[in-house]
């Protein structure tokens, strides 16, 4: 009785969580940051390995899978969803391998290997039973969890090497992580234009936001980037998925002030957390872009046009590796041909495919 | 004109310099007040002695002083002593009681006479120094014409226009010197402006104009004071729009105009539309284009040979004005669709941003010779321009796309060329043109998108310009807000005090971004613009 109540209690957890996912998707731009859906995701795995019922880590692996499929498929646009998912399949991977006692290093080898031979023999490897896997994996989560707690905190310390004083910096958007770097060097005199990104105007928000911390804020509209740019000493943008050649996919018009960054030489700083690093490509057409409702792009009013017109609001932007300097992580700075190397870290490549 | 007439009147002997002298010193004893002719007369007097003053900084003695600045001045210097003593605080010539006034004329003329050559060689050289240095107020080139004539050695100086010039106390104290004495009441610049340009003004729209200063209507003639009003409010607006309304307000003024006595109408109208000008220069800054119109008009009104009879001289200049407007802007959009619709094919997707007379007119033309393409309609925040040119292409029956310009690098993949309007094309080949006019060109590059220019040569300007900072205008900063979801973040902005917001409305298109530029003179590249211009002053 208690497990069948702990498990409708989780799937009740699971349904509430998916419907949120669901909704958040659609109307004016994400309501929620992906800090929370990050944190709020691996809670629910965490809830999951602790409650569901397996008995070796192939069938939580496959638990976990399972629940991960249903959860990008709700809100394919969210990538932080699949991307907790695939850092956990990992670390339980390695807790398994920890627990058998195998090194490190022939991991890799395996890996190595595995370009020759067939990926069947791993499946026989997780069928093995370990006690302690359970409290360890928790364990490991947990970890997960203070580091995705921290990765605000680790980005904007950093804030402080990148800035100098009297600097004119470029946003666009808003963006949680760029704010808090920005406040972070607030004791340094500089100047920042927000680009306010029509239709939905999350700049203006942004805008108050840092005015507020007694900085120096223009607010521009998007058809000005390039007018302004000659003055920009350098442009930090946030992202919502850092994809795996090291491109992004970020709001739109972030494309735009790359290009005008570009032609400028001004270098464009990303600043993004790891769990936004994902494994999939720019090229994959279907799942790229999102579009919301054009009626902020064109409302109702102009209700005798509306119906012989298309009107288009995409949501997001593809930015190309070679337009972007660096990426500040709570790892550190990185170039963005270092990108492929660092999901090899994070990501099983197994899992890249969930 | 009075002008004209000192002038001569410096060269004449001293006779007919007393005997004039003498007939003001009459008049002015029987206590008949001065006709206007002499209140102007004496305005511009009294502007010379300032200058004379300030040259003359160096001369201690009064006496000589006095005397070297009579011969100078026009022959009711004297009189200009005496009626301005109270008012003209130059110690030079205060310092004398008006007894003493007659005193020097009954020196010897040939002293005079020599002095008075030697002065003016210095007060040219001054001169010439003085304009190098500074950027004048109209107030100048009135009194550069009442002195000797013009002086080859003289450089070339280009005004430096007071609109670009709104952070220097000094020109922002001359222009309301200048507008008070044209009896223009002051426009107030509105909110707080971007520390990169403060040098420019910044006006709010909510108020109409009406309310927020009161227009003499005695002084502008009220189809400007309407064109100001409908300038400041917006509702006349683009490039080509201006220009005409300005030209049919002109005209307007030219037929209810009639010359004063003892006035050229050539002089005479050109100093009248000189007040309007500046009027409608506080309603919004002038664009390239309006410059160029009227340029034209004054260069057409100062050419009426003084023996036309007035109503000869107005029906020519309302000629020569529907002239301008035929050729230069209507024909010239004739032949620029001629040579535009060749560059357009079929199944082609032509993207256009914002509202451009002129590339409308091209796209209508092209639908109606049967043209097959479809339109992708770039629109951007806070104008929203575009929606005007969706309207009327839609109702000609174009399929048409509407994004804004954030989401430009989505649709440019299914684009084949791009055409852009021009706001004023720069001697330096830059495109002056609506904000986001270079962003899209930027974009395009990127693509390998082709852009095209459509812009007619009235519109070709002789500055040069390399960023959108030193010259540009600021647009009612409310304009940003906006409310979604029920909420308008930026309401209360100016409680912000590290809180700005910018609202330019023109930026510059480096030439290596645009591929073709379509004149009514041909299609040139971007970089053949000072060839046009020279060639039109050649013409001309």
């Amino acid at each position: 009785m208690p497990g069948t109540d702990r498990e409708t209690d989780l799937s009740e957890r699971t349904e509430a969580f998916l419907a949120e996912l669901k909704r958040s998707g659609g109307g004016a731009g994400p309501l929620r940051g992906s800090g929370e859906t990050a944190r709020e995701t691996v809670a629910l795995l965490r809830k999951i390995t602790a409650q569901a019922r397996w008995s070796n880590a192939g069938e939580l692996m496959e638990i976990v899978r399972k629940e991960g499929r249903r959860m990008t498929a709700a809100q394919p646009s969210e990538t932080t969803v699949g991307n907790m998912v695939r850092r956990v399949l990992k670390i339980i991977r390695e807790e398994y391998a920890r627990s058998r006692g195998s090194s490190e290093e022939a991991d890799q080898q395996e890996s190595l290997h595995k370009l020759l031979t067939s990926g069947g023999l791993s499946e026989d490897n997780f069928r093995q039973h370990f006690a302690p896997l359970k409290g360890n994996v928790i364990e490991a989560v947990n970890e997960l969890l203070t580091e995705l707690d921290g990765t605000t905190e680790n980005i904007a310390m950093q804030a402080l090497e990148h800035i100098h004083s009297n600097e004119v910096i470029m946003t666009i958007g808003r963006s949680r992580t760029v704010e808090a770097f920005l406040k972070a060097a607030c004791k340094r005199k500089f100047h920042v234009i927000v680009a306010e990104c029509a239709p939905f105007c999350q700049g203006h928000e942004m805008a108050t936001s840092l005015s507020e911390a007694n900085i120096e804020t223009t607010v521009i509209p998007d058809a000005a980037i390039f007018a302004v740019m000659s003055r920009v000493n350098k442009v930090i943008i946030g992202t919502q998925t850092v994809l795996a050649n090291g491109g992004l996919r970020a709001v739109n018009g972030t494309h735009t002030l790359a290009l005008a960054a570009k032609h400028h030489s001004t270098p464009l700083i990303v600043c993004a957390p790891m769990f936004k690093l994902s494994p999939q490509f720019p090229n994959e057409e279907d799942t790229f872009h999102k579009f919301v409702s054009p009626q902020e792009v064109l409302p109702f009013t102009e209700g005798e046009i509306l119906s012989e017109v298309n009107v288009h609001c995409p949501v997001f932007d593809y930015v190309p590796p070679e337009l972007i300097t660096l990426f500040i992580s709570n790892i550190g700075g990185n170039a963005p041909s270092y990108i492929y190397r660092l999901m090899s870290e994070l990501y099983h490549p197994e899992d890249h495919e969930l | 004109m009075a002008a004209a007439a000192e002038a001569k009147e410096l060269n004449d002997n001293s006779d007919e310099t007393d005997s004039k002298k003498n007939e003001i010193l009459r008049a002015r004893n029987d206590g008949m007040e001065l006709s206007k002719e002499e209140k102007q007369r004496l305005r511009k007097e009294k502007k010379q002695q300032k200058k004379n003053k300030k040259d003359d900084k160096g001369q201690p003695d009064n006496g000589m002083g006095k005397k070297d600045k009579k011969p100078l001045t026009a022959p009711s210097a004297q009189v200009t002593t005496q009626v301005q003593q109270p008012v003209v605080t130059q110690k030079a010539l205060s310092a004398s009681p008006v007894s003493e006034a007659p005193a020097p004329v009954d020196r010897p003329a040939k002293s005079k006479a020599e002095l008075r050559a030697e002065r003016r060689a210095r007060q040219e050289a001054d001169r010439a120094s003085k304009q190098a240095k500074k950027g004048e107020s109209a107030a100048q080139p009135s009194v550069g014409k009442t002195k000797a004539p013009p002086n080859e050695l003289q450089p070339v100086v280009k005004r430096l226009p007071e609109h670009i010039q709104a952070d220097d106390p000094e020109v922002v104290k001359k222009l309301a010197k200048k507008l008070e004495k044209q009896q223009i009441p002051v426009r107030l610049d509105y909110g707080y402006k971007v520390s990169l340009f403060s040098h420019l003004h910044q006006y709010s729209r909510k108020a109409p104009l009406t309310q927020q200063m009161s227009i003499p209507s005695t002084v502008i003639h009220p189809s400007i004071v309407r064109l100001g009003l409908q300038y400041s409010q917006g509702i006349v607006a683009g490039s080509n729009a201006r220009s005409i309304a300005l030209l049919h307000a002109f005209k307007q003024v030219i037929r209810d105009y009639s010359t004063p006595p003892n006035e050229e109408l050539s002089r005479d109208l050109v100093n009248k539309l000189k007040p309007y000008i500046s009027f409608l220069n506080q309603c919004r800054p002038l664009s390239a284009s309006m410059g160029n119109a009227i340029k034209f008009i004054k260069k057409e009104i100062s050419n009426i040979p003084s023996q036309c009879k007035e109503e000869e001289a107005k029906s020519r200049l309302q000629a020569s004005i529907d002239n301008y407007i035929e050729v230069k802007i209507n024909l010239a959009a004739e032949a620029i669709t001629k040579f535009a619709i060749e560059k357009i094919s079929n199944d082609d997707v032509i993207l256009v941003y914002g509202c451009s007379s002129l590339v409308n007119h091209i796209l209508c033309d092209a639908f109606k010779k049967e043209r097959k393409f479809r339109v992708v309609v770039v629109d951007s925040r806070p104008r929203l321009e575009g929606r005007e040119a969706l309207r009327r292409l839609v109702k000609m029956g174009i399929h048409c796309t509407y994004v804004l310009i954030s989401a430009v690098s989505y649709i440019l993949p299914e684009v084949s060329k791009v055409f852009l309007g021009a706001h004023a094309l720069l001697a330096n080949g830059y495109v002056m043109s609506r904000v986001g006019t270079s962003q899209i060109a930027l974009v395009a590059k990127a693509y390998n998108v082709p852009v095209l220019v459509c812009c007619e040569t009235y519109k070709f300007c002789e500055r040069v310009q390399t960023d959108s900072f030193v010259s540009n205008e600021l647009d009612d900063p409310d304009e940003l807000t906006v409310t979604r979801n029920g909420r308008t973040q930026l309401k209360h902005w100016q409680s912000f005090h590290m809180l700005g917001l910018l609202n330019l409305v023109y930026d510059v298109t480096p030439p290596d971004f645009v591929d073709l530029v379509i004149t009514e003179l041909g299609m040139i590249p971007c970089t053949s613009v000072p060839v046009v211009l020279r060639v039109k002053n050649v013409d001309q």
